[in-house]
């Protein structure tokens, strides 16, 4: 009845072919430990929708390196020269959105709404073939929601119902990554009795996690590293 | 390299800032200008989810998970406050964001600008660039005079893809502070042993000037 997953469990929520929303600001807040898993699974031509691709070999950059994504959708993708080059290699299609379309499009896509009109990217090669609309005077285009199979998310405490709270700036994409999957799986540093995060301190409700995994990752130095 | 007109920049917009406002720094020139407030407090939001970002903290008190967006650790000022993405964009999209001050590629004299792609690499970055360009209340662009190959960054018309439709209110480079009106580029003022005449030869826009060349 648990939420409670080893990582070597919760691969098997994932199917060849799935969109897979991910949580994560460059390495902050970023589910290395589920990475991990994907890495070392047989699954195959994953979509991933994330700001960005990690850094060649780090967070996101490992599912590219072992030949895992077909799509990649995000605002920055310059950060990790193997995206780059497998994009000129013709190996990876990429869907660049501005950050806060991206981040508002998965917020929709989490609150049952199916697009909304934004000012952002009008008039440029971004807006190219998207519905524009002109609101009290004002220039928007039409961005559709954007919903997962599954959702990767980092948090700093879980309770063991599923609540959620994360470390700063760490917070970044996952609390509306957690709203847009149809499972959803939740890497975290520590795991708590019900009843020891405060109910006003809860950012993501236990309504929208399936499954909990226990980080490997420590920081240490300015850096991630495993801790086992 | 460039460092002394790149602070020189950063000084000079210092002075366009208000106390108190909500202000937005992009990469390059912009990230110095916490180190020149002298007295002057902004509340500086970063986009991954921060309003109140404080100075870098030492060594021993980094915490990757409280970092810029620049990706460099951060600290929180008194009154900070963390939120997720949707929020921090609803903030810029939203115009509550005071000023962004905003690097670019080029410039144009009507004040759009180009500040995520150059024509003919690859396209595959543009974080929240467009975002502040259509949402902050105002804009200024932080920019040197010149690309490092020598060519005008302030220019006639962009042949660099637009960040959008929205126009900026200000540039100041090494050489100037030019404001826009109207679709119509105007001198502030010369920030450098120059002339009118020098500095129309070296800026690929087209500018309007008194005869003391800092009318406006």
């Amino acid at each position: 009845m648990g939420k409670l997953l080893k990582q070597s469990e919760f691969v098997k929520f994932i199917k060849d072919g799935d969109k897979l929303l991910v949580g994560g600001f460059g390495m902050s807040g970023t589910p290395l430990t589920l990475i991990d898993g994907i890495a070392a699974s047989s699954l195959k031509n994953l979509t991933i929708v994330s700001n960005n691709l990690g850094e060649p070999g780090k967070g996101l950059g490992i599912l590219l390196q072992e030949n895992k994504l077909i799509k990649a959708i995000g605002s920055y993708f310059t950060t990790n020269r193997d995206a780059v080059q497998a994009w000129v290699d013709g190996e990876l299609e990429i869907e660049l959105i501005p950050q806060g379309t991206l981040a508002e499009a998965v917020r929709c896509g989490g609150a049952g709404i199916g697009g909304f009109y934004t000012k952002t990217a009008v008039g440029t090669k971004l807006a190219e073939g998207k519905e524009e609309k002109v609101i009290d005077g004002e220039r928007f285009i039409l961005e559709k929601a954007i919903k997962g199979d599954v959702s990767l998310i980092k948090a700093h405490i879980a309770d063991h119902l599923g609540n959620l709270v994360y470390d700063h700036t760490g917070r970044n994409f996952n609390p509306v990554m957690a709203t847009a999957g149809t499972i959803v799986i939740a890497e975290v540093d520590e795991i708590v009795e019900n009843g020891v995060l405060l109910p006003s301190e809860i950012v993501t409700p236990h309504v929208y996690v399936d499954y909990i995994v226990k980080s490997n990752y420590v920081k240490k130095a300015g850096v991630f590293v495993e801790s086992v | 390299m460039n460092q002394f007109e790149r602070i020189k920049i950063a000084k000079r917009i210092v002075q366009e800032l208000k106390q108190g406002q909500f202000v937005n720094l992009g990469v390059g020139i912009p990230t110095l200008i916490p180190d020149y407030l002298g007295e002057k407090k902004l509340v500086l939001q970063s986009e991954n989810g921060l309003l109140g970002m404080g100075p870098t903290p030492p060594a021993a008190e980094v915490n990757m998970d409280l970092i810029s967006a620049s990706k460099a650790p951060i600290t929180m000022e008194i009154g900070a406050s963390l939120f997720d993405s949707s929020n921090s964009f609803a903030m810029i999209r939203g115009g509550h964001i005071d000023v962004a001050v905003l690097g670019v590629l080029q410039v144009d004299q009507t004040g759009e600008l180009a500040n995520w792609a150059v024509p003919g690499q690859t396209i595959l970055g543009v974080g929240g660039a467009m975002d502040l360009v259509a949402g902050a209340k105002e804009i200024i662009v932080a920019t040197l005079h010149s690309s490092k190959n020598g060519d005008p960054k302030l220019v006639k018309e962009l042949t660099f893809p637009s960040s959008g439709i929205r126009k900026a209110d200000l540039v100041v480079t090494e050489h100037a502070v030019f404001k826009f009106e109207e679709g119509t580029m105007k001198l502030v003022e010369i920030l450098s042993d120059i002339s009118v005449e020098e500095l129309k030869e070296i800026t690929g826009a087209e500018f309007e000037y008194n005869s003391e060349g800092t009318d406006f």
